[in-house]
């Protein structure tokens, strides 16, 4: 049989997405409806931390069209909702109910659930719903002592140790110990959809179903089924589209649970649309944290140790990530970088804010910040160059692979692939460095506060451990891909159907590739860490080239030709030495297979895998600063990103755009602010600023593939989040040559009142 | 809030009569009366843009006007653009130029961008700008908007 050969894999090919959300034909949570359906309202905590008295539900149930309202009480048979990742000893005190029993430990904390005949009633009834409290003294700081979180629990449930070598002979052997204070904002996703789920009991078949859902179908699945005491089968859930996702949506949250339980009990279709305002009180927030880094250098600036304790505000509960974020800090901090030493102490503590989850780059964002910003501290310190400080501590690529001995999401951290200082040295002469420098100086001279930032960093993407497709071809020759998994609009229809067109020998524009249905597929690990491209992606490419082998097989006895003569083009197997002669499509040969006991033209494949892969990239900001009013405008903007192999460079460049322009939001605008009694002062989007396309700054992309994965014969590795990854870093580095301050900045977000400040420190 | 008004709202050419509360916004009566769910609906106060629509040909924000406001005034939106299977110029430019990736707040874009061409076919690159920013994206970071908002306005001078 012919080698199959890439026509699909590779190229920016058109999204197959596209044509439904722009005709307004898409799908979103919202869009759901079932005859009968009752509407849900929460009923939110108005208060950081109070004890609940009594909650008074009277004057709300008199409203004519409310059905029913729950408080704790109704939901007391289900059971806190459990971690999905990173679940240490001892965490599960600090779970989430699906309403609060007798504290109340963040505004925005549900506490009861109206359910009425139309959304407006029952946002009427929720405003009649009065929660009698007494108030108690929030917590609103991590670098806090830990408090009583209840009866023998303080409010630090984890600390995250990991680290190598002997540190502290590092330190007392070095030539220069430079540390640092840095301090990372609470900001989170944000997606333009907010969360919304519409849960139906079909009594028929006794099935229930959830709609709208994302991310993770099918482990949210099995935990519906587990809390509410329901067989596996018995419970369904449906992905339509998602309007975006970026780690907060699609995890299990209390209100999944309330529609699902109601649905029940309630025996009506019960529809709960998440409103903007309780979406940034509710959704998980993310990213805070404060760093105490040191680092142990010789005199040449190479890295001998670092050694970082830090504190992650994780909110008022442990969620479904309980301590991943934490984990991942202190796993992927040592970036690029060779360090013979490391101590990272990852301290996991409550406050009565809003619970965090994962944001995109989780971990990466916040440690690649912390790191290059140390970097470029120790280069001032010993006055280096900071890009020739860099090449000292690279990794090389005659290093490959490169064990970490550390771990994280239970693998062992081993960088796959990587030529760190080939990238950089592509970057600087796609930047044309010097002629930068020199023109941002001449412009300096000239008294305007500019200046560019140039850092490096580490992803981790393609999570295991396994992934299953199934890829089919009916009598019509139109093939279907039956995934585990998740679409949060990022393209993964487009991009699993160009996998599967060239394995199979098709075009890539007929395929139907299904996501996000539990019944469609029994097992799924959904979207998130940046897996699906390599794990979907591996798991469909077995199963389409089974597909191929078998029709191969099939057409080689109808044609009576040699299957080593055969190929599959264009959905028909041809002779490779006589393309024109007879030929047989897959529709036929699937015809002919329909009666057979493997069922047709079909098969299924797993793909398996026991280590992430890691992506690598540089990112370059060029910002300016207006002293009147401490604005900070980006001029332009570099990713230069290794992917290993692009399958659609397009979709590729679009995430990494994306990221680029959300990590930006995260370094310069947006942060949840809270007040001393721990009211949330940022719950519209006139508080909550999410940069707009006056703040995009150009953004040129460099995507590489000089360092294929080998974990997959593709080489693939994940673009989700290395848009993302090193924003905070490059802006800060760019802003501190911006002023000739460096180190000005030690904490994101720079919004143009704290610029101000450090303005004023620059004129004192 | 007590009684509902019988009405008339047309919307991409047809007559949808609706009762409705007078406090019913007309984003809800364009989704839920008319069955219209192309129309987004992202913050409900004005910000994000995803609701927009046109009412009488101009950009409105359909989550800040009430559904008895647009009585008798010609309402456009997302499902009216394509003509059959016919993409318009501006939603061809947004798959070409790959201007969406979830597609959340893409029909608030394509009709502000539809609005502001009929209206003013010679508008500026950087005017455009401005106006991309009163809506909000949050997976593109714009670049590929821009670029495809560009692209359709430079075809549709030249048609």
């Amino acid at each position: 049989m012919a080698q199959p050969k890439q026509k699909f894999v590779g190229r920016s090919v058109l999204r197959l997405e596209d044509r439904p959300l722009l005709t307004g034909a898409g799908r979103f949570a919202a869009d759901i409806s079932f005859p009968g359906q009752l509407h849900m309202r929460v009923v939110r905590s108005a208060h950081a931390h109070a004890r609940i008295l009594a909650v008074h539900t009277a004057d709300a149930a008199a409203l004519p069209g409310v059905h029913a309202i729950w408080t704790a009480a109704d939901v007391a048979h289900i059971p806190p909702i459990d971690f999905r990742l990173t679940k240490l000893v001892g965490l599960e005190p600090y779970r989430q109910r699906a309403l609060a029993t007798d504290r109340l430990r963040y505004v925005g904390e549900p506490v009861a659930a109206v359910f009425a005949e139309s959304a407006y009633v029952a946002e009427d009834a929720a405003e009649l719903v009065q929660v009698e409290v007494e108030e108690l003294a929030p917590v609103l700081d991590a670098l806090q002592e830990p408090q009583a979180f209840a009866d023998g629990l303080r409010s630090e449930p984890a600390v995250v140790r990991k680290g190598f070598g002997d540190v502290d002979a590092a330190f007392r052997k070095a030539h220069t110990v430079v540390e640092l204070d840095l301090t990372v904002g609470r900001h989170s996703g944000v997606p333009m959809e907010t969360r919304g789920l519409i849960a139906r009991h079909d009594r028929t078949r006794d099935v229930l179903e959830l709609y709208g859902a994302a991310k993770v179908p099918h482990w949210n699945r099995a935990q519906i089924a587990r809390m509410l005491g329901r067989a596996l089968e018995s419970v369904q859930l449906y992905e339509g589209h998602v309007g975006g996702g970026f780690g907060v949506r699609g995890e299990l949250y209390p209100e999944d649970l309330l529609v699902c339980a109601a649905a029940l009990k309630l025996a009506r279709p019960v529809k709960w649309i998440e409103d903007r305002r309780e979406h940034l009180l509710a959704t998980n927030h993310s990213r805070q944290q404060s760093h105490r880094v040191r680092a142990a250098v010789d005199a040449d600036g190479r890295i001998l140790a670092i050694d970082d304790e830090f504190f992650t505000d994780q909110g008022a509960y442990l969620r479904t990530h309980a301590a991943t974020v934490t984990d991942l800090t202190a796993a992927m901090l040592p970036g690029p970088y060779r360090v013979p030493a490391y101590r990272a102490v990852g301290h996991v503590r409550l406050t009565n804010k809003t619970p965090c989850g994962t944001y995109r780059a989780p971990g990466r964002f916040e440690s690649t910040f912390v790191r290059e910003r140390l970097v470029d501290a120790i280069a001032t310190r010993l006055d280096i160059d900071p890009i020739e400080l860099r090449r000292r501590n690279l990794i090389t690529a005659a290093e490959m692979p490169y064990l970490r001995t550390l771990g994280t999401l239970g693998t062992e951290i081993e960088l796959d692939s990587g030529d760190y200082a080939g990238l950089l040295d592509k970057t600087m002469a796609h930047l044309d460095w010097p002629a930068l420098q020199r023109r941002l100086a001449q412009r300096r001279a000239a008294d305007e506060l500019v200046g560019a930032g140039l850092v490096m960093f580490v992803e981790k993407t393609g999570l295991g451990p396994r992934d299953l497709a199934r890829v089919s071809v009916d009598g019509d020759g139109a093939v279907e891909v039956v995934t585990g998994a998740a679409s949060v609009g990022q393209g993964v229809e487009t991009v699993i159907a160009q996998i599967c067109a060239d394995a199979l020998g098709v075009d890539y524009a007929g395929i139907r590739v299904v996501h996000g249905q539990t019944d469609r597929i029994a097992f799924g690990m959904g979207a998130f860490a940046s897996r699906v491209t390599v794990m979907t992606g591996e798991a469909t490419r077995i199963a389409a080239a089974k597909v191929r082998a078998r029709a191969v097989e099939v057409a080689a006895e109808l044609l009576q030709a040699p299957p080593d003569l055969l190929d599959v083009v264009d959905g028909r197997v041809v002779r490779t030495d006589a393309p024109e002669g007879p030929s047989i499509s897959l529709g036929e040969i699937a015809r002919t297979l329909a009666a057979s006991p493997d069922g047709g033209l079909c098969a299924e494949s797993w793909f398996q895998t026991d280590h992430m892969n890691y992506p690598y990239g540089v990112h370059a900001a060029v910002v300016a600063i207006d002293r009147g009013t401490g604005a900070v405008t980006v001029e332009c903007y570099l990713v230069a990103y290794d992917i290993g192999k692009a399958v659609n460079p397009m979709l590729v460049e679009g995430q990494l755009v994306g990221g680029v322009l959300q990590g930006l939001g995260g370094s310069l605008y947006e942060e949840f602010r809270y007040d001393e009694r721990g009211e949330p002062l940022c719950v519209t989007f006139a508080d909550y600023l999410l940069p707009t396309a006056r703040e995009a700054p150009p953004v040129d992309v460099l995507i590489s593939e000089d360092a294929p994965s080998p974990l997959n014969p593709l080489g693939l590795k994940g673009a989700g989040e290395g848009g993302a990854s090193a924003v905070g870093a490059a802006v800060a580095a760019a802003i501190d040559a911006a002023l000739g301050m460096p180190g000005a900045v030690t904490a994101l977000p720079v919004t143009p009142r704290k610029m101000r400040e450090i303005l004023r420190q620059e004129t004192l | 809030m007590s009684g509902k008004h019988d009405l008339v709202l047309s919307v991409n050419g047809r007559d949808y009569a609706v009762q409705v509360e007078p406090r019913r916004t007309l984003v809800d009566a364009i989704r839920e009366d008319c069955g219209l769910t192309g129309t987004h609906i992202g913050c409900e106060h004005g910000v994000c843009g995803a609701c927009t629509v046109l009412v009488d040909g101009a950009p409105v924000r359909s989550c800040l006007m009430f559904a008895v406001q647009a009585a008798g005034k010609a309402i456009r939106t997302v499902e009216g653009l394509a003509t059959g299977d016919e993409l318009s110029v501006l939603q061809r430019a947004f798959m070409e130029h790959h201007g969406l990736q979830c597609g959340f707040c893409t029909p608030g874009f394509l009709m502000l961008v539809t609005g502001v061409l009929e209206r003013e076919p010679d508008i500026g690159d950087e005017e455009l700008i401005d106006v991309l920013a009163s809506n909000l994206c949050r997976c593109t970071g714009y670049q590929n908007i821009i670029k495809a908002v560009r692209a359709a306005a430079q075809e549709l001078r030249t048609k």
